[in-house]
């Protein structure tokens, strides 16, 4: 017996061949490295009729410099944005991003595209078939209830990715295609805080392309906090850019994942612009996280435990990031 | 539905029907009748099933089979041979890295990887090649230490 549902798998080689299988084939999924589809398609989560490889698009496996900014395809993998020159040179803190996603034997495949949209996790959810039919299923997966939070009427299942941080505190675009053309949206217009629908794509839409402003003096890092170091989605993960005009900060931004349904890009940073980043603005930094985060019981270590994980790894690293030497 | 799919495997070329849906550690089993490639958890978790295609370290267990066509996919079938050990192979077998032995073609598969990018591997960049292979009998001492022999054999 196969491991897999029966589907049919169809290679696209243009967005017009992609928008023609989804329109023809009413359950069909995307496929790029498949890292986490299919797991998920072996856990019995989908049992679409018909899966479209779109790394074949043209455009998906570029990285290069464009006017606008530092263009990278959605089917690049993530070994190679660990290892890519031009990456490391301009966007360093993708780098390390994409270098925290599970082992190297994943980010040979996976890809960036697939990292960004990546299905959102839970311990309700990321499960065997028999035992979420034992539980009656969830709110995510054939069932009503949202074993989380059974009073509420959405699904609290966790984004996971830990590229999207890293690219939304370097304030990064995504470039969509569908029927309708092609078009350019601020990254973070991209998600939404449902765990069962957390990607605002256009039913017939793809993600094509990232683009990344080049920004001189910006400083970045990423931490995440995880169970199996080696390799795990992270309990919380950090990402933090931030500019140092002498003793003050000129330009911080935070953003995290692993506590919501979307990414979250924290906001209130701004107060703390041309001050030094001292032990109060450290502690500042701190509550605006806690604040933020709505870590739910998605994973096995406590929902308090994340949050205040994300705020140590926050401000940790905010101080790292401003006593680092600052970039050329 | 069925494909045809021609790949190299192990240096050899074969083709055969395939089904869309099939896993390449399903083709490796139960086609090729390869069953060094192990299947260990429901996906992606462990490293038992490891192979190398195109000479990247790969899950075969998260791998359709229908998209290798013209690729190099290795096994640890096509390492060495009997009665005649690979250096890794050596090296595990003189330096305890195996025990029950069911994670290590995936071991070594993924330390093949790495010792053909990087023959002089320092112990960090180990740990982290071999970071998505689990072992529940070694501790990861031995297979560490092995994998240090077989690159000392190598220079």
């Amino acid at each position: 017996m196969s491991l897999l549902p029966s589907f049919e798998l169809i290679r696209a080689a243009s967005l017009a061949e992609v928008v023609a299988a989804r329109r023809s084939h009413a359950d069909c999924r995307l496929l790029a490295g498949g890292t986490d589809l299919i797991a998920n398609l072996r856990h019995g989560l989908g049992s679409p009729a018909t899966l479209v490889d779109i790394t074949g698009l043209p455009g998906m496996q570029e990285i290069a410099i464009e006017p606008a900014g530092l263009r990278i395809g959605a089917g690049v993998a993530l070994s190679r944005l660990v290892d890519d020159p031009l990456i490391r040179r301009q966007a360093p803190v993708l780098a390390e991003a994409a270098a925290a996603v599970a082992g190297p034997t994943h980010r040979a495949s996976a890809t960036l595209g697939g990292n960004l949209c990546l299905d959102t996790r839970c311990v309700f959810y990321n499960q065997s078939e028999w035992w979420r039919h034992s539980n009656d299923f969830c709110l995510k997966h054939r069932g009503t209830v949202c074993h989380v939070a059974p009073t509420g009427n959405r699904c609290h299942a966790a984004y996971s990715g830990d590229t999207a941080p890293a690219l939304l505190v370097l304030g990064a675009q995504a470039e969509l295609g569908g029927g309708g053309g092609k078009r350019w949206i601020a990254l973070d217009e991209l998600f939404r805080e449902d765990g069962a629908a957390h990607l605002a794509l256009g039913a017939d839409e793809v993600l094509l392309s990232v683009r990344l402003p080049i920004a001189a003096g910006l400083t970045a890092g990423y931490e995440k906090a995880r169970l199996r170091r080696a390799i795990d989605f992270p309990l919380a993960g950090v990402a933090v850019s931030l500019r140092r005009d002498g003793d003050a900060l000129a330009e911080l931004r935070i953003a995290l994942t692993g506590t919501n349904s979307r990414p979250l890009l924290v906001s209130g940073c701004e107060t703390l612009i041309g001050h030094p980043l001292d032990a109060d603005a450290l502690q500042q930094i701190g509550k605006l996280v806690q604040k933020q985060v709505a870590p739910m019981r998605t994973t096995i270590a406590p929902a308090h435990y994340r949050r205040r994980v994300a705020a140590a790894l926050a401000s940790r690293l905010a101080a790292r990031l401003f006593s680092a030497p600052t970039p050329a | 539905m069925p494909m045809i799919l021609s790949l190299t495997l192990n240096g050899r070329p074969r083709t055969d029907l395939v089904s869309d849906n099939l896993l390449l550690v399903e083709y490796l089993r139960d086609v090729a009748g390869l069953t060094g490639t192990k299947r260990g958890c429901d996906g992606g978790e462990c490293g038992a099933c490891t192979v190398l295609i195109d000479g990247a370290p790969q899950h075969a267990c998260l791998t359709l089979a229908s998209r290798c066509g013209g690729r190099h996919v290795e096994t640890i079938e096509g390492i060495g041979s009997p009665g005649r050990l690979s250096r890794l192979q050596r090296a595990f077998h003189e330096k305890l890295g195996a025990q029950c032995g069911f994670c290590t073609p995936g071991m070594i598969m993924a330390a093949e990887a790495l010792l053909r990018r990087n023959p002089d591997p320092n112990e960090a960049e180990i740990r982290e090649a071999l970071s998505g292979n689990l072992c529940r009998c070694t501790g990861y001492v031995k297979i560490i230490e092995s994998v240090q022999a077989a690159a000392g054999d190598a220079t």
